[in-house]
């Protein structure tokens, strides 16, 4: 059986490539059908704001990533919701539907992985 | 004479980089990768990918009483005859081709040869599932 794995995304969408490159994963992944899920985390929660212009600032827009991670089997979404809300953002009003975790629960969500990458 | 670890305990590392030469976990991950030789394990893969791919250019040059990292990854894949795989999306987004891709985008020049190979994610996948630990240095 294949190993699942989860990615951290911890990046902020208009930092650099990182939050780019950390969906790539996550879509290479899916492509060879492996268990993938994600967790945004930290700045890594912004990717997930609705209603972005990437355009001002000259960068492709991200949220077409966001939306193929489905259509690529990857279908495990979790938030920090902590770090949403540290952030003045909130749970219901997300562009993709990703459940909300407690900083409670996030060990145990890493727990339930058998490999883990933070990017 | 048996061995210091015996062969049962021996395990294969898959191990990925992500952070630039000058960072601290790009020449921790070279000490551990040594360190995985020299207790008698094996390493399946290396993975170069983001800002990690500058270890696989052959252009960066150190002052001569400075560590060259670039240079010591070299000679430690090529001592080993290890399998070191920089990802190819991030290496052309930074400027690291080889001739091929030098060639196929019409560069000057090119700044990636053996032992390195350019290759996709796909491989960091497959070497995740295929060993027993992949060990990451350099994540965010």
């Amino acid at each position: 059986m294949a190993k699942s794995l989860l990615l951290i995304c911890r990046r902020s969408p208009w930092s650099g490539p990182g939050a780019r490159e950390a969906l790539d994963v996550a879509l290479a992944g899916g492509a060879f059908d492996l268990p993938i899920s994600l967790l945004f985390l930290d700045d890594g929660v912004f990717q997930l704001q609705p209603g972005q212009q990437p355009a001002a600032v000259q960068q492709k827009d991200l949220t077409a990533n966001l939306q193929a991670l489905p259509l690529f089997g990857v279908e495990a979404l979790y938030v920090a919701r902590a770090d949403l809300e540290r952030r003045g953002l909130s749970a219901e009003h997300l562009s993709l539907p990703v459940t909300p975790v407690e900083d409670a629960a996030l060990a145990a969500l890493l727990n339930q992985h058998d490999l883990v990458i933070t990017l | 004479m048996q061995a210091i670890l015996p062969r049962l305990t021996a395990m294969k590392f898959a191990i990925a980089l992500f952070a630039p030469p000058h960072a601290p976990s790009s020449r921790r991950a070279l000490r551990f990768a040594e360190a995985v030789l020299a207790g008698g394990h094996e390493i399946a893969r290396l993975f170069f990918y983001q800002d990690a791919v500058h270890l696989a250019s052959s252009l960066p040059v150190s002052a001569q009483d400075e560590l060259d990292l670039p240079a010591a990854w070299r000679a430690f894949v090529q001592d080993h005859q290890l399998d070191a795989v920089v990802c190819i999306a991030a290496a052309l987004r930074r400027g690291v081709l080889n001739d091929e891709e030098a060639q196929r985008y019409a560069r000057a020049s090119h700044n990636l040869e053996a032992p390195w190979e350019l290759s996709g994610l796909g491989q960091l996948h497959e070497a995740a599932q295929d060993a027993d630990r992949l060990i990451c240095f350099g994540g965010d």
